[in-house]
């Protein structure tokens, strides 16, 4: 009988687990933390999915690792550096501003001060050349006048 | 003068993007920064795959130069090296440590047995050639994680001191093994070599 109610234990057991990543919080904001850090870690082995869409090996051990280490208590940031300890920065869909990516967002606003520059010297330019043309014209106008 | 600029400007413009695209050929999308490079191996307490009751910890790979080779029977280029491995091992007196881990064996479900795991390396090793002093079994896939692993194979050169002195993704193939790999083994030998040295004097 002991026996029976072990083997019908056992197989509830891997029933829980059965469904895949079937994982279940007691806390629903813990649910959501799960969700929004596995949308937003990135899988290291598929070159551009998160761990939540990628069916990769290395994704699965992620997720899982990312359950248990917000069942251990550890907040969304602690997580987030536990993976990036280990994958680089890579891992994560938030890049630190250092001195390799500050050009990400350095080029753009760049960018646009060169076009306006740019439009400004010429307009300027053109302004100087439409008055000396005319001048040139009405001098010659004043000259036939003569 | 505005001339000259009006033509340089583009021109340099499109030489430094072309040299940004050329570099971009030969880069390899998967490479990583790894973050374990130049520290100690993380702790683990793993079994050895054949004899369950041995455990290692990091300070078994202490005391020699060695390679810690991520493999599994599952992965395709592990088969493909497997071949070479063996040729480093017995003619290049090379050292190598598998760290095991089995795709299928999700510790949630724990479907297959030990034995059968056993089997099939034992089988694999058997078509292939076997290259390993021995294996280290990581059940849970803890320590491929701690050591930022993300598929295999992959390897780590480690120095006897036990720090991690290169991680090296993908296969060891000739090629790699003469530009990449082969002189920082060397190096790995010859500090070793030379530190017993001195400590022999001392």
């Amino acid at each position: 009988m002991k026996t029976l109610l072990l083997l019908v234990l056992l197989g509830l057991a891997t029933f829980a687990w059965a469904s895949e990543d079937n994982y279940s919080f007691a806390d629903p904001a813990q649910r959501a933390t799960f969700l929004r850090l596995t949308e937003n870690l990135r899988c290291p082995m598929c070159q551009n999915q998160n761990i939540a869409d990628s069916n990769a090996m290395i994704s699965h051990d992620m997720r899982r690792k990312v359950y248990n280490l917000l069942q251990e208590g550890k907040s969304e940031q602690e997580v987030i550096n536990y993976m990036k300890q280990r994958y680089g920065d890579f891992v994560y869909y938030n890049p630190p501003v250092n001195s390799a990516t500050v050009w990400l967002w350095a080029i753009p606003i760049l960018f646009v001060f060169v076009g306006l520059g740019v439009m400004f010297l010429r307009k300027r330019r053109q302004v100087d050349e439409d008055i000396t043309d005319k001048l040139a014209q009405a001098d010659k106008l004043l000259e036939q006048e003569k | 003068m505005k001339k000259p600029l009006l033509f340089a400007i583009p021109l340099a413009l499109f030489a430094v993007l072309v040299v940004f695209l050329f570099q971009g050929l030969f880069s390899n999308p998967r490479e990583l920064d790894s973050q374990v490079t130049g520290q100690t191996l993380p702790a683990f307490e793993l079994p050895d795959l054949m004899e369950p009751t041995t455990i290692y910890t990091p300070d078994s790979l202490k005391g020699q130069v060695s390679i810690l080779n991520v493999w599994g029977v599952w992965c395709v280029t592990c088969a493909v090296e497997l071949p070479y491995l063996t040729h480093l091992k017995e003619n290049e007196k090379v050292n190598f440590v598998g760290l095991y881990f089995d795709q299928d064996l999700d510790p949630e479900f724990g479907t297959k047995t030990l034995q059968r795991v056993q089997q099939e390396v034992v089988s694999m090793l058997g078509r292939f050639g076997n290259p390993y002093s021995y294996h280290i079994f990581d059940v849970y896939r803890d320590l491929s994680m701690d050591l930022g692993v993300r598929g295999a194979p992959e390897h780590f050169l480690i120095d006897h001191n036990g720090i991690i002195r290169m991680h090296h993704v993908g296969d060891i193939n000739e090629q790699v093994w003469q530009q990449k790999i082969a002189p920082v083994y060397r190096q790995l030998e010859a500090e070793m070599r030379s530190e017993i040295s001195t400590k022999g004097v001392s």
